[in-house]
């Protein structure tokens, strides 16, 4: 696969909540690449902030209670510096977008062919002739079946499967570089949901775009994505490409969590679970080792003061040193 | 044998219409299932959403009115019974508990812990308040929480907390079958970890029965000794777990199989063409599997304890399932 230039660039991007008079951090320190030709999935559990970042890279954040610092380059563009008549400018026409709830993220008064004309008239200067041979094309790019009479129907006669193509046509209307798809199968069916990831691969392959997959399933992770975002507590813990991290995992938390995936078990052997609780953003520590109280049996000199997020095999990335020292409790190092 | 069973249930709505708002047709939200549940086991039911398994599980504990079929509780018959309040019902009642997926909306969020937790014990037992604190606190430890969030309220507890006050509720009147319905649906990987593990050692201690409703495959295969696979408000495979996954028979058994996604990411491309090997199949051979009106065929047993929805072999179908017999085993 040809992964070439960058197609996005995030640095040191932290998203701040207001909660009176303060700011606390969800997204702490952030700093990523989106490259042409891959899916880059951003996993972690409730909590952990993924959401916020892509938020904050669509640009959909109110002002009034966030506080966005760092860089989000694209083109020679920082998209954090942008105001709201330039960001709708990039948003559906260099920035397509997936939700989570089709039901939620589409118009239930306009039909299926008004929503989907809507991205192209917004953002090109098609005649009705042309737009009308796009929708089309979009459809079935998406795999709806008798796409003519599908575009005339509301978004309450479709089921959730094909309402979920809908929304993934209107990302691709404009055949942007980036898509960013935020939980896109986590309201669906497992069948349904293998469908859909199967339509966003061979999508990604066929326009070239980079998708950035926000997901909490390490399933769909292993079956989607070509590089893996950990975040932990609002901080990247680990970056590696697919098969390495599912392979070779070293973060203490990817482990875990990768551990505490249901299995079948020897009699009297239980799932492991992480001990204690995520913190909550006020009561974050946000000095040294976040993931520290939830492996208490590690001793304190594995941590480091100021765990920053270092390369230690060409693109794998793992935040501080804890990892070396890492083992399961009751289990020898 | 077991000591619960669900015989020939039938749970229809109906569909009004027309201008004198009659019946037109009925929604056939359960349609002729037979089930057999054993102490201490955990019977796995699967199906996507629609499929009906959360109507079995309601219709169980009597949040449903089943439209035909039976329901023995220790050979009792107590179909429609549940929410009864004569005495011949009452074991019933606090025999079968349940374990809701959403735990934020199956508490009162005006009372505390311990009056949430002691509502069952005011009802099967004549504790004093004393006791109630005391066995309050007992089921709290044994879920693994601190014994002073008994007086805290629902709010207060994160959500991995609160389903496990919602296992520790469901234990409160020491029942013998627990129907929960997509507990951990809700939660992170790592907390529905724990509360998983809560329930198999909670299984193990007082010798409970489960009836484990959801959709996530993984974790069926993980709580479960049999398992049930729904399709349109029937059963088109059922029988020991291991049979069932390693042995699917009925196509959509295979095809809801095919779609878990795996946890290998080499081996990708070749679960992609298998998938849409598996979806033609499905495709080409439904007429094998579904009558002409579409409607689940009736199991025939496989091999042993395994059932498969197959058409039958002189394709004359009118009985509706197969005898009693099902199912239940050891």
């Amino acid at each position: 696969m040809a992964v070439e230039q960058n197609l996005l660039e995030v640095n040191n991007l932290k998203t701040g909540f207001r909660f009176g008079e303060e700011y606390h951090n969800a997204v702490d320190g952030v700093s990523l690449t989106l490259k042409k030709n891959e899916i880059l999935a951003i996993v972690g559990e409730s909590g952990c902030g993924k959401s916020t970042l892509a938020t904050a890279i669509m640009g959909l954040h109110d002002p009034n209670n966030t506080k966005i610092s760092g860089e989000i380059l694209y083109k020679d563009l920082d998209l954090t510096d942008l105001n709201e008549r330039l960001y709708n400018r990039i948003r559906g026409n260099d920035i397509g977008m997936i939700f989570q709830d089709p039901l939620g993220s589409l118009n239930p008064l306009m039909t299926i062919y008004n929503q989907i004309a809507e991205a192209l008239i917004y953002h090109t200067d098609f005649d009705d002739k042309q737009i009308r041979a796009r929708v089309l094309e979009l459809l079935n790019q998406v795999g709806i079946p008798r796409p003519e009479q599908i575009m005339k129907a509301y978004p309450h006669e479709l089921s959730g499967g094909m309402r979920q193509r809908i929304v993934i046509a209107i990302a691709l209307a404009n055949k942007p570089p980036i898509i960013i798809a935020d939980e896109p199968t986590t309201a669906l069916d497992v069948t349904i949901q293998a469908q859909i990831l199967d339509l966003m691969r061979d999508i990604q392959a066929e326009t070239g775009s980079g998708i950035i997959l926000i997901t909490h399933d390490l399933g769909v992770v292993a079956e989607t994505a070509d590089r893996v975002a950990v975040m932990y507590a609002g901080q990247i813990v680990e970056e590696a490409p697919v098969d390495v991290l599912f392979k070779d995992p070293k973060h203490p938390y990817t482990r875990s969590l990768l551990n505490s995936i249901p299995h079948e078990l020897e009699e009297g052997e239980e799932l492991h679970v992480i001990h204690g609780t995520v913190p909550s953003l006020q009561h974050l520590p946000r000095k040294g080792d976040r993931f520290r109280p939830r492996i208490p049996w590690i001793p304190d000199e594995a941590f480091d003061e100021n765990p920053e997020l270092t390369e230690i095999a060409p693109n794998h990335k793992v935040r501080g040193n804890s990892w070396k020292h890492f083992h399961f409790e009751g289990e020898e190092k | 044998m077991g000591f619960l069973e669900v015989k020939d249930l039938k749970v229809h709505y109906p569909v009004r219409g027309g201008v004198l708002n009659t019946i037109q047709d009925y929604v056939r939200a359960v349609d002729g299932v037979n089930l057999t549940i054993e102490s201490g086991k955990t019977y796995g039911l699967v199906g996507e959403s629609g499929s009906g398994k959360t109507t079995i599980g309601k219709t169980i504990i009597g949040l449903e009115k089943a439209t035909s079929g039976k329901i023995l509780y220790e050979g009792e018959n107590v179909t429609n019974r549940a929410r009864s309040r004569k005495k011949k019902y009452a074991n019933y009642n606090k025999d079968v508990q349940m374990i809701f997926q959403d735990s934020t909306s199956s508490m009162n969020p005006k009372k505390r812990i311990i009056d949430v937790m002691g509502e069952p014990m005011h009802n099967y037992f004549d504790y004093t308040p004393d006791e109630i604190k005391r066995r309050v606190a007992e089921l709290l430890d044994i879920v693994g929480m601190n014994p002073e969030a008994m007086y805290k309220y629902p709010h207060e507890f994160s959500g991995g907390q609160r389903q496990r006050i919602g296992v520790a509720r469901a234990v409160a009147s020491d029942p013998k079958l627990i129907i929960a319905d997509e507990p951990t649906s809700a939660l992170d990987l790592s907390v529905q970890a724990q509360v998983l593990n809560f329930m198999r050692r909670i299984q193990k201690e007082y010798n409970l029965s489960y009836l484990f409703i959801s959709h996530d495959l993984g974790v069926v295969r993980h709580m479960s000794d049999n398992i049930a696979i729904m399709h349109k408000g029937r059963f088109v495979e059922k029988g020991p777990k291991e049979t069932i996954y390693n042995d699917p028979q009925h196509i959509y058994t295979k095809r809801l199989l095919s779609a878990i996604p795996d946890m290998d990411p080499s081996t990708r491309e070749e679960k992609k063409i298998e998938r849409q090997r598996v979806e033609a199949e499905y495709d080409a051979q439904e007429t094998e599997y579904y009558d002409p009106d579409g409607r689940v065929y009736d199991l025939q047993s496989y091999k042993g304890n395994h059932f498969v929805a197959t058409k039958p072999e002189g394709s004359n179908s009118s009985l509706q399932n197969e005898s009693i017999n099902t199912g239940g085993e050891a």
